[in-house]
């Protein structure tokens, strides 16, 4: 009896392993698809189920499924009350599993519409192939024009985090002529830093999150304009050596970064799941929410300071002609020191924004660093409110563009946009004409 | 630690195929950068169009091989016509943005599914589109010496890659020498001085960016050939900083300068690379500070750092001459 017994516990153990296994092979061939004892195939077949649900996770009855296997198979099925579909196949191959997208109630879709076959690999018998076909609000049946809303939402916000980056980047542009290609990797270093400080220390974000911004605002800020910037002025290193050597510095950050960080794409441990609230129109995660309403409240405090304190006047005389500003008594290595300190905190911050919504990896600053530049160039090099412009004309090209292009080449049209508009107003929409020449 | 197989290894990087195809890239890049002072950072853009011009030209379209070389310095002429109409007449750093744009964009174009018939996607395009280049091949064996080793394929192209970089070298030596090589040098230094003399500077500008290209596209054709593959992510903007990186180690505005920072940029990486290598694998240097899979990205780190403290330190690289290379004059 005990022997009996322990039999079936081993081989039960062997069968859990071994639908593991399975389940790593299957998971190889194809996503979505899993193993389960579900239906219990016999020896001699395989069976492919499935449960179709909506958005609402209640089940869809009477959808169409149809596969299409080796040897000239093929089967059509719909979906029963419970929304499960089961189809019996009685050899090894590569089968397709169809969904009948015009049967799916309006308003529901695939949540990726290029996934409405699935390939599976039936790679032995006596298996069962659960095959899901993810649905949600319908992005296929959407017409255009419903779908420019949730565009221009996203291209907004995008166009937000690239101002906040732009800003900085071009501040630090006009105060010292560096074209600082390493602008970008302050922008993963706010996001790893929030991501160690939320992880390793347990900090909630509205700890973590201002805490990361003063330390890199004082880091990437203070200390590299005092340590690296700073002494190579002094030297009168050139305009383009210092740009080479911001191309040596971005390379040596980035990759330190993968050497601390790995090079996969991680996710904050807070939040990081969280569903978007339907407002009719456009969906928005709360904390998408909170963070944009941040993102503006710090570009309105950064540009009341250009405009009204006396440090932000004098910046403007800096960008303007540091000479004649030197030689009206201000301040100029203070100035240049407090514009590398607030480009490294609204940086920072925007990194952070896109570490809260899509997670940091290191590259993260690099792939942003060419939309910040087309949106600096578009609005004028130079100019801080020509900046601000730019941004959210890139951000909203970006977004809208899919409605045209495909989603993978979104960064291609602002490129191509960004060379046009240097072919028909180079100096930029705000940007004077003697800067250009 | 195996000290002969690292002196193998170092040897054979220093005048293999990676150093044929960076010294022609940095040849191009010398003619913007050296001797026009043009900041073109998408030369990695101009590898990729040589590149798949051949690689598209035979495995996709079937055209012969030495007509897809044709194909290719045509498309590598129109590419630098669509960089330089609108950006050479503004300042500098509006090329260094363009380019590095366009460069991106062609990376983004041949890795999407979009055009994954025509150019491979994201996992590029591999196949024989080099075996009439290989079918020449003369050598039926690789070279096997105790100190450097070559397969048969890599040991011809090393040889004809070799007699190109001569041939353009000698080329670039006559150019830079003539009354047109002097003009561009004057346009480096001050664009307006030479303005006023009544040159066309817009003109030579482009002349100066498509000859460059070319060279920057022949370097495609080896990289492509030499593997038989092209890949998308091989073009990205980090192949056109190393080439900065070895156009500003030998030394800008020198005729043989990316041929020796070519050599010492590939010495110093793989020689860097198998020491850590053997370091880590043999217990010299702890497992907790640098895996066996993190020595490449140190090898990064050191190429960002050998770029930052050489423009410091020495911007006019190892046979440089400061005096020649006043590269701010205009900024």
């Amino acid at each position: 009896m005990i022997r009996q017994s322990s039999l079936n516990s081993v081989s039960i153990l062997k069968k859990v392993i071994y639908s593991l296994v399975l389940a790593i092979i299957a998971g190889i061939f194809s996503f979505g698809v899993s193993l389960s004892p579900a239906t219990a195939a016999q020896a001699d077949e395989a069976v492919l189920y499935g449960v179709v649900t909506d958005k609402d996770d209640l089940p869809l009855p009477g959808i169409g499924i149809s596969v299409i296997g080796p040897d000239g198979f093929e089967d059509q099925v719909l979906t029963d009350a419970e929304g499960a579909w089961r189809i019996v196949t009685k050899a090894t191959g590569v089968y397709e599993i169809s969904i009948d997208e015009n049967s799916l109630p309006k308003g529901q879709g695939l949540t990726n519409p290029e996934r409405a076959t699935v390939k599976v690999s039936v790679f032995m018998l006596g298996i069962d192939l659960a095959i899901q076909f993810p649905i949600g609000v319908g992005v296929v049946k959407a017409t255009r024009l419903e779908r420019a809303p949730q565009l221009a939402l996203d291209g907004l916000i995008l166009g937000l985090i690239i101002g906040l980056a732009a800003l900085g980047l071009n501040l630090i542009f006009g105060t010292t002529g560096l074209t600082n290609f390493a602008h970008g990797e302050i922008l993963t270093m706010g996001g790893i830093i929030t991501y160690y400080l939320s992880l390793n220390f347990g900090l909630s974000l509205i700890i973590a999150i201002p805490l990361a911004i003063l330390i890199t605002a004082a880091v990437a800020g203070w200390a590299q304009n005092q340590y690296l910037w700073k002494p190579l002025r002094r030297r009168g290193t050139g305009l383009i050596a210092m740009l080479v050597v911001s191309i040596g510095f971005a390379i040596f950050i980035r990759y330190f970064f993968l050497f601390i960080f790995g090079g996969g794409t991680k996710q904050l441990p807070q939040y990081a799941g969280q569903a978007g609230l339907d407002l009719g129109l456009v969906s928005i995660t709360p904390k998408s929410i909170i963070t944009t309403i941040f993102a503006i409240i710090f570009l309105i405090l950064a540009t009341l300071w250009l405009l009204k304190t006396k440090m932000g006047k004098a910046s403007r005389a800096v960008a303007d002609n540091p000479a004649l500003a030197s030689a009206s008594g201000i301040d100029v290595e203070k100035v240049i020191r407090s514009v590398w300190i607030l480009g490294a905190a609204l940086a920072a911050y925007a990194g952070i924004i896109l570490t809260t919504n899509q997670g940091v990896s290191f590259l993260m600053g690099q792939d942003t660093l060419l939309l910040i530049f087309a949106a600096v160039t578009l609005g004028g090099l130079g100019t801080a409110n020509g900046a601000l412009i730019g941004s959210l004309i890139i951000g909203l090209m970006v977004q809208l563009s899919t409605l045209f292009i495909p989603t993978e080449l979104k960064y291609v049209g602002a490129l191509v946009v960004l060379i046009l508009i240097l072919i028909i107003r180079p100096q930029g929409i705000l940007g004077k004409k003697d800067r250009i020449g | 630690m195996d000290f002969l197989f690292i002196a193998q290894q170092t040897l054979g990087a220093t005048i293999g195929v990676n150093t044929v195809i960076f010294a022609l890239a940095a040849i191009g890049l010398n003619m913007h950068f050296g001797y026009t002072g043009l900041l073109n950072f998408g030369q990695a853009g101009f590898l990729a169009v040589g590149a798949y011009s051949v690689a598209v030209s035979v495995e996709t379209y079937g055209v012969p091989l030495f007509i897809s070389f044709l194909i290719g310095i045509l498309n590598s002429v129109i590419f630098a016509l669509i960089l330089g109409i609108p950006t050479l007449r503004l300042r500098a750093d509006y090329l260094a943005i363009v380019t590095i744009a366009a460069a991106e964009i062609i990376r983004k174009v041949t890795r999407s599914a979009t055009f994954n018939d025509v150019l491979g996607g994201s996992d590029g395009i591999s196949g024989k589109f080099g075996k009439d280049f290989f079918d020449f091949n003369p050598f039926k064996s690789g070279l096997e010496t105790s100190i450097i080793r070559f397969s048969a394929n890599d040991l011809w192209v090393v040889i004809v890659g070799w007699t190109i970089v001569a041939i353009i070298t000698f080329l670039m030596w006559v150019m830079v020498n003539s009354p047109w090589g002097r003009v561009l040098k004057a346009i480096r230094e001050d664009e307006d001085a030479v303005r006023s003399l009544g040159k066309n500077v817009y003109l030579y500008k482009m002349q100066s960016l498509i000859i460059g290209g070319v060279i920057g596209s022949i370097a495609g054709f080896v990289y492509a050939l030499s593997r038989q593959s092209v890949q998308p992510d091989n073009y990205s903007t980090a192949l056109t900083f190393f080439t900065y990186t070895v156009l500003i180690l030998g030394g800008a505005a020198r005729v043989f300068s990316p041929i020796i920072g070519a050599m010492i940029f590939w010495f110093l990486i793989v020689f860097i690379e198998q020491m850590l290598r053997q370091a880590v694998t043999a217990g010299y240097i702890p497992e907790w500070l640098i895996g066996v899979n993190q020595v490449g990205q140190i090898r990064f780190m050191l190429m960002g750092l050998g770029l930052m403290l050489l423009m410091i330190f020495r911007p006019q690289g190892i046979f440089g001459d400061k005096k020649e290379l006043a590269l701010d004059a205009r900024a």
